[in-house]
Order: structure tokens, then sequence, then C-alpha cells
């Protein structure tokens, strides 16, 4: 895919989630949002980004439902998901994708622009918008509910 | 005499080196795995992690964003005189192998209370060995993998069947989650603590498609061929290759215990030493 994606993982989706329940104000608007799972390392002088694969995205299957029905349309990330992140997927019409796991160095190469956008704090569990162009996915769990695992 | 100094900057270097460039053994672990891909799309991924690692190498990026729990090993002979403070010196050459190669800080200082991250402090194991040198290994150990290790306390008569059954059943339960294809380290005996040190110690071990004159040469190989029958394949999307080896370490242990320690690496598995 090519245009804006945003990385949070563990703590940036406890956070999220917390702001949600709380009815307080987001750092990124949810609608129609796609997020990746990924905590990248320092950029290296002279790159735009520095490795930046997906991270295990089951970690992130007990909030995944809230952001969801808060708009969240995408996600990237490696791994299989719970039932219910998929019943919550078929449900609110979003698609979970997979990335090559443990290429970050390559992964990198597709991102062409980075800009902070909250909870720094954080430091690498940073929520990150991403561009990136051509950016490599594969269907994990299509919007009808359906997995690539089971296929196997 | 070996300073402090030296040991931090070999240290540092280490840790550079580990990450950025994939090991040899690995690598063409991968590349044979490759070749004998039949699975289209699993062949696909397997080029993307070679790919990645060539990417890794030539352009300095970490072959991994998880650049890990840094764990150190020290064979120290008995010799050795280290002037200066080795710990210190140990997490001072993570944090500047660490910062001078824009890894991640992806240690936090309490499990419990979380709080923001740093590179260090690793994980330092020492052993005592003969001699007067000191020889020092990095493995940046990723978490996504580490996250799926296991430990049974088997009862002393526990069949092989039972203990091979539950390291296929590790593999299995780990399923798509720590990268695969991978490295499956065992360690058998000892202790509980000792047995998954020497599941970990293990992964230090080369990777190699042959089989070794080593005791448990026959187990492995024999692991290796059941976990592949599990078709996870690279990315858990179906494929031959779902481990590239299985290597395991044994000590002696308790007349009434077996413990048995399963330590996945994920297919990014990085270690580089140096003897000072």
């Amino acid at each position: 895919m090519s245009g804006t994606i945003y990385t949070a993982r563990d703590q940036a989706h406890k956070r999220l989630t917390e702001a949600l329940k709380q009815g307080k104000r987001l750092p990124i608007n949810l609608k129609d949002a796609v997020i990746y799972y990924c905590g990248p390392t320092r950029t290296p002088r002279g790159k735009i980004i520095g490795s930046c694969g997906p991270t295990t995205s089951s970690r992130m299957d007990t909030f995944t439902p809230a952001l969801l029905k808060a708009g969240l349309k995408g996600m990237i990330g490696k791994g299989s998901r719970s039932d219910e992140v998929s019943r919550a997927i078929k449900k609110y019409g979003a698609v979970y994708f997979l990335t090559y796991a443990g290429c970050g160095a390559l992964l990198s190469k597709y991102v062409k622009k980075v800009t902070p956008v909250g909870y720094g704090d954080l430091g690498p569990e940073a929520i990150l918008k991403l561009e990136v162009k051509d950016f490599p996915l594969i269907v994990g769990i299509d919007s009808q509910g359906g997995s690539i695992y089971a296929q196997k | 005499m070996v300073s402090a100094d030296k040991i931090r900057d070999t240290v540092a270097g280490l840790c550079i080196r580990a990450n950025l460039f994939l090991r040899k053994d690995v690598l063409a672990a991968l590349k044979s795995a490759h070749a004998k891909e039949k699975n289209k799309r699993a062949r696909v991924i397997l080029d993307a992690i070679i790919g990645n690692a060539r990417i890794a190498g030539r352009e300095k990026l970490a072959i991994c964003q998880d650049t890990g729990m840094p764990i150190v090993f020290l064979e120290a002979g008995q010799g050795v005189k280290i002037a200066g403070d080795l710990k210190s010196a140990i997490n001072k050459g993570i944090e500047s192998g660490y910062r001078k190669g824009y890894f991640r800080d992806s240690v936090i200082k309490d499990p419990l209370s979380r709080g923001r991250p740093a590179y260090q402090p690793a994980v330092i194991h020492a052993d005592i060995a003969r001699g007067n040198k000191l020889k020092i290994t990095v493995l940046p150990k990723g978490f996504g993998c580490e996250n799926k290790s296991a430990l049974k306390m088997f009862r002393p008569t526990a069949g092989l069947e039972e203990i091979k059954e539950f390291i296929v059943q590790s593999v299995e339960s780990a399923g798509p989650d720590a990268c695969p294809p991978y490295i499956v380290g065992v360690g058998i005996g000892g202790t509980a603590d000792y047995a998954a040190l020497l599941a970990k110690k293990a992964l230090l071990r080369k990777v190699t498609t042959s089989p070794r004159h080593h005791v448990t040469s026959k187990l492995e190989q024999e692991l290796l061929k059941e976990i592949n029958r599990l078709n996870i394949g690279p990315m858990g999307l179906g494929g031959k290759c779902t481990c590239l080896a299985v290597n395991i370490e044994t000590y002696p242990t308790h007349i009434s215990g077996l413990p048995v320690a399963v330590n996945i690496s994920c297919h990014a598995l990085r270690s580089a030493s140096a003897t000072l």
C-alpha cells in the first residue's frame, strides 16, 4: 500500500484504549486509520527511518476491538489473531495485514517520511506517522473475518 | 591483564557486528532452505529474509528492529586478570554499541512499573574456564521468540517420546509468532534454571544442515524432521521450512528429575564473539 500508517504497539494501545474509555482526546484520528504494530530502531544519519519490521500482533488483541469500534480500518503486523479480533474485524469491516517478519532493514526502504505524533515519552513505542510507498502487504484477515492461517 | 576499557570497546563492537551482519551459518541455512522449499509463498518470504540480511549489512541497518535484550556470555579463564569494573565495562559497551549502531532501546529497568526504555543492562552469564583468556559473546535475543520459551520438569523415568512431544508441542504453540523459520535450542538436565540456560547456549552453536558427531545428534535430526512436519513454514504461512536446526545441550542432573527447556530463536539468530 501507499499512504499513511501509524505505528503503535503495546504501551500505545494501552493508552489509546484508556483514553477511549475515559473519553479523553487521542493523539491520532482513528477513523479509517491504519495502524502498524512496530517499534523501530533509532534513525541512522542520512536515513528516513531505522529498521522497522512488524512486532507480534497477538499482544494487541485485547485492545483491538475497542479501536475497531472507534473507526480503525487497517492493522499491519505478524502472526495470527484471536477469534474475538476476527469477529470484530468482520463486524466493523476492517482488514488485518501481514508484512515481512524480521525484515526491518528491507521494510525501511518503503518508508518515505516519518513524523512523531504522540506518546513521545514511550521512546521506541511512541506513535509515529509514516508515509509509505508500495509497502508490501499480505492479507491476514479479510473484512469477512476470513484468516489466511485457516487456509493452510 | 585485560582493561575495562578494552572490554567495553570489544562489547560495543560485538553488539554492532551481531545486529548488522547475520551469522554466516544462519544465512547459509536460510539459503539452503530456500533452495529446498517448494511452497511458492514460502520462497518469496525466504527471499525477503535473505535480501533483508544483505541490505542490513550493506546499509548498516539493524537486521531486525528488535535489537533484543542483550545477553552477554563470559568464558573467563581462571588466570584472567581484569583491571577495572567488569560489569560496568560490559554495560557501557552495550550502551556504546547500541548508540553507535542506532539500535533500539528495548530494555526497561523495572519489569513491573515499566517506564522509558534504555539500551542496557545486559543479562550476563559467566562461566569459569581454564587458561588466562576472556571470551566474550553477545547474543541480542529478540523477545517475540523469547516469549515462547518453555520449561518442563519431567519425571526421571520419562521416556524420550514424551520429551520429544513436549519440544515439538512448544514449537507448535509458538506457531507463526516467533518468526519462523526457527532455530530451536533445547537444554536437558541440570536444574530448572540451568536447563533454560543450556537451551539458550545451544543457540550459540553453529547451525549445520549435516549431522554432527554429537551424543544428541540423532535426537536433533529426529526433532528437526518432526518439527518440520508441522508445516508452519516462514511467517506461519506454510512450507517445508519451519525449522533450520535443533541444537541440544545436556548436563548432569538429579536422580529425581529431568528438566527440559526449550528456547526458540527466530530466523534472525544473532551472536558475535571475541577473545581477549
